[in-house]
């Protein structure tokens, strides 16, 4: 079978050169276990071969770059010129990472000749991914590689004619090749004309399939990589979406196609990301994650929620921004808004895009037999996916319990259907107290007064001294002090002061207060923090 | 064959099956009917320590009913209290995972409590705000019926049936400067219709010494273990 080889020289030291930025045209050598592996043009000219030690290959080039062998960096660099060579070819069997192969007939029919075929292929290669590539034509993989080496397009018919004349080590069995040479049969020509049964007889079946190699007559058939699905649902819309039920409703049918797609395919994804492009050109993208899989619904509802925030502009959105600006920064930083938390875009969305992302295998939602996921949650998660599609996607939580010091970074509220993750709670926190906790953790602390024994303002100084024992508590107006706002309260039992110095490293971020527990007359106990001479309560032992 | 007669055949309806009540802390027990959250019935809390509105208990008894059923496996949700200390929900013995947060629901909340009904098994709702209208509170009273869940009002509610209010707490553990909160006794009064009409008193720790609601043996004087307690009070009324 005429088999067209593209073969890209020394592919670890360009490999090395895409993804580390090593500069190809110095001397670099790519070792593996020790040994040479690959090595540049520029340091073959200095006299390092495949196969030396690290320290002789140094000898012979003092100035020897040396990276290390990765077959995982090789073969994600290849990536991009498999891609390339697909999108002139279909039929890709790929050999190793920098050695590929396509079946002749249909490139060559089409681009007139095998010469210009070749050409157009190294050429786009070189275009696309800026990699020099070889391209050699002959009858078989075997023969199509080695006349790719050496960049010659073999006739048909003359493919054993011109592996004849190769030597027997390009086999790539050194057992047999050694065998061989003792034998004194240096050329694979010479090996081609022992007869075929006597060699089986011989050397037993590999050698006799090197033999059928070296003759010319490798009749494998290519075994051709299916290209990646493209599993992308993308819409244009002309004239523009300008409202969020017209986003919605082209969202629905939008996740339809995508949900569709995917099963087509037996996959589900546990994240999507949702593009939007206005026609002046900004763009709104997020990833939403969800612990489950998404169904077409849950899709929908998730560009719905995107969308609603971005059209509506204004309230919406700054209400969604400040309720969830914890998590909305950590998205943030974690990359997912690309770019600031846009505002009301300026133009209607032309173009919808959904990514299906941590895509696994589906095989079909079944309730657990041992109540892992039971009925009972599944009627759970319907009901809570309800409010979040009635009140919006930052509406209802579950809370994750974490490391910290105070009770308020220690609970979480995580979005539903977000990843539940805790963090750092199984890391020691000194300066955070022991239970019982207080029921009421107040969202925004609110300053209190808090007066000692004579009159005078309690104060702490560095040596954690009260002024004095506090005697009165005022609790200032703010919003969430819980209707306690105004009243004047006698203290009748006091704990503390316990130092919180958080952070101290970044002054920005650093966090240095007391706090005090607080019993006053009603059976009430507080917990405040001393910060900057000022006393907040934190949480009320409700 | 003895257990033959515990078989039931494959035809027979499931409904059976389904509890007819939620399990409650043993502390709460003698307080409510029947010693367990009955399916389709409404409770309120309230707390009227003298002098001050908050700070007197609702929440942390808010947190002992849900305690049980919630670590049994039951779903529960708390709509339109956003100040609620969660470390303290799960020192009480809540799940928190199975705990879903609402806490501002704005003014669709009757459509959020409604479709939450259909799901969950305890519905908490904070009305300390201002009060429900009796019909509107009537139509959701007849949904928590219809799907057997459990209604919680944190505030007020019109015509509950079991209505708990915390007349007393006392904090233990807390000296001049010494010490810290241990545990707290508190006095929770019922009363109610139907099977609860007759008014009934109990004393219980909430929370207790490690944060779980406990009950007090009546006739047994509170521990002073630790030297920084002080002395209990008894309850002047």
């Amino acid at each position: 079978m005429r088999t067209l080889m593209l073969w890209c020289p020394d592919w670890p030291v360009t490999a090395a050169g895409l993804a580390e930025g090593v500069d190809t045209h110095a001397p670099v050598a790519v070792l593996h276990a020790n040994r040479v592996l690959a090595c540049s043009p520029t340091a073959r000219a200095e006299g390092v071969r495949r196969g030396l030690r690290k320290r002789e290959a140094q000898g012979r080039c003092p100035h020897l770059v040396v990276v290390g062998h990765d077959p995982g960096r090789d073969a994600r660099a290849y990536e991009p010129v498999v891609a390339a060579v697909e999108e002139l070819t279909p039929g890709v069997e790929v050999i190793r990472p920098g050695v590929c192969a396509v079946a002749a007939r249909g490139p060559v029919g089409f681009y007139g000749g095998e010469e210009q075929a070749a050409e157009r292929l190294v050429e786009h290669i070189a275009l696309q991914c800026g990699v020099e590539a070889q391209a050699g034509i002959a009858d078989g993989t075997f023969a199509a590689l080695l006349a790719a080496r050496s960049g010659q397009l073999v006739p048909t018919g003359a493919t054993a004619e011109f592996l004849a004349g190769m030597d027997v080590s390009t086999l790539d069995r050194p057992e047999l090749v050694d065998l061989l040479r003792r034998l004194g049969i240096r050329t694979l020509g010479d090996f081609a004309t022992l007869p075929a049964g006597d060699v089986l007889a011989r050397f037993g079946f590999d050698a006799a399939y090197a033999h059928r190699l070296a003759t010319g007559r490798d009749d494998r058939p290519l075994a051709v990589r299916t290209p990646p699905p493209d599993l992308v649902a993308t819409g244009e819309y002309d004239p523009p979406l300008e409202r969020v039920d017209m986003a919605a409703f082209a969202a629905r049918a939008l996740a339809d196609r995508l949900h569709e797609r995917l099963a087509a395919h037996g996959l589900a994804a546990t994240r999507l990301g949702i593009e939007a492009h206005t026609a002046a050109g900004e763009e709104l993208h997020r990833v939403w994650r969800h612990d489950g899989l998404l169904d077409a619904t849950a899709l929908a509802d998730r560009v719905r929620w995107q969308l609603d925030g971005w059209l509506t502009g204004g309230g919406t959105s700054a209400t969604l921004a400040s309720r969830a600006l914890g998590s909305v920064r950590a998205r943030a930083s974690s990359g997912v808004f690309r770019g600031r938390l846009p505002t009301r875009p300026t133009a209607g969305i032309d173009q919808l895009r959904l990514v299906p992302d941590g895509l696994v295998r589906c095989a079909g939602m079944q309730p657990g037999l041992w109540g892992e996921l039971g009925e009972a949650d599944v009627r759970a998660h319907r009901a809570l996916h309800r409010v979040q599609g009635l009140l919006g996607a930052e509406s209802i939580f579950t809370g994750v319990l974490g490391g910290g010091r105070g009770y308020a970074e220690r609970a979480r509220l995580i979005p539903w259907g977000d990843e539940r993750k805790a963090v750092g709670a199984d890391q020691p926190w000194p300066g955070s107290l022991p239970a019982p906790a207080p029921a009421t953790v107040l969202t925004d602390p609110t300053p209190v007064t808090v007066g000692t024994a004579d009159g005078s303002l309690l104060t702490v100084d560095e040596r954690m001294a009260l002024s004095g024992p506090p005697a009165t508590v005022v609790v200032g107006r703010g919003s969430g002090q819980g209707g306690l706002a105004g009243t004047a309260m006698t203290v009748t039992g006091w704990a503390g002061p316990w130092p919180v110095d958080e952070r101290w490293w970044a002054p920005d971020e650093a966090n240095r207060s007391v706090r005090l527990q607080l019993g006053v007359d009603g059976g009430c106990a507080l917990l405040i923090a001393g910060r900057d001479d000022t006393w907040w309560l934190e949480a009320i032992y409700d | 064959m003895r257990a033959a007669g515990l078989v039931r055949r494959a035809s027979e309806r499931v409904d059976e099956g389904v509890e007819q009540s939620l399990p409650v802390v043993a502390a709460l027990r003698p307080l409510l009917p029947g010693g367990c959250l009955r399916r389709g019935s409404t409770i309120t809390i309230n707390a009227n320590a003298p002098g001050v509105s908050a700070g007197g208990g609702a929440t942390s008894l808010l947190f002992a009913v849900l305690a049980e059923a919630s670590a049994a496996g039951s779903w529960c949700a708390v709509v339109g209290l956003p100040q609620l200390g969660l470390v303290a929900a799960a020192e009480a013995g809540v799940a928190v995972q199975r705990l879903a947060l609402v806490p501002r629901p704005g003014p669709d909340w009757v459509d959020a409590v409604g479709a939450l009904l259909d799901g969950l098994d305890i519905i908490a709702v904070g009305t300390a705000g201002g009060g429900v209208a009796p019909g509107l509170a009537s139509r959701i009273v007849a949904r928590v019926r219809q799907r057997g869940a459990v209604l919680v009002a944190v505030g007020p509610w019109p015509g509950a049936d079991v209505a708990l209010r915390i007349t007393g707490a006392t904090w233990h553990g807390l000296g001049e400067g010494v010490g810290r909160l241990r545990r707290r006794e508190v006095e929770v009064v019922v009363t109610g219709r139907g099977a609860a009409a007759r008014a009934r008193r109990a004393r219980l720790w909430l929370p207790g010494q490690s944060g779980v609601p406990a009950p007090m043996a009546p006739a047994v004087t509170p521990l002073t273990i630790d030297r920084y307690h002080a002395q209990p009070e008894r309850w002047a009324s």
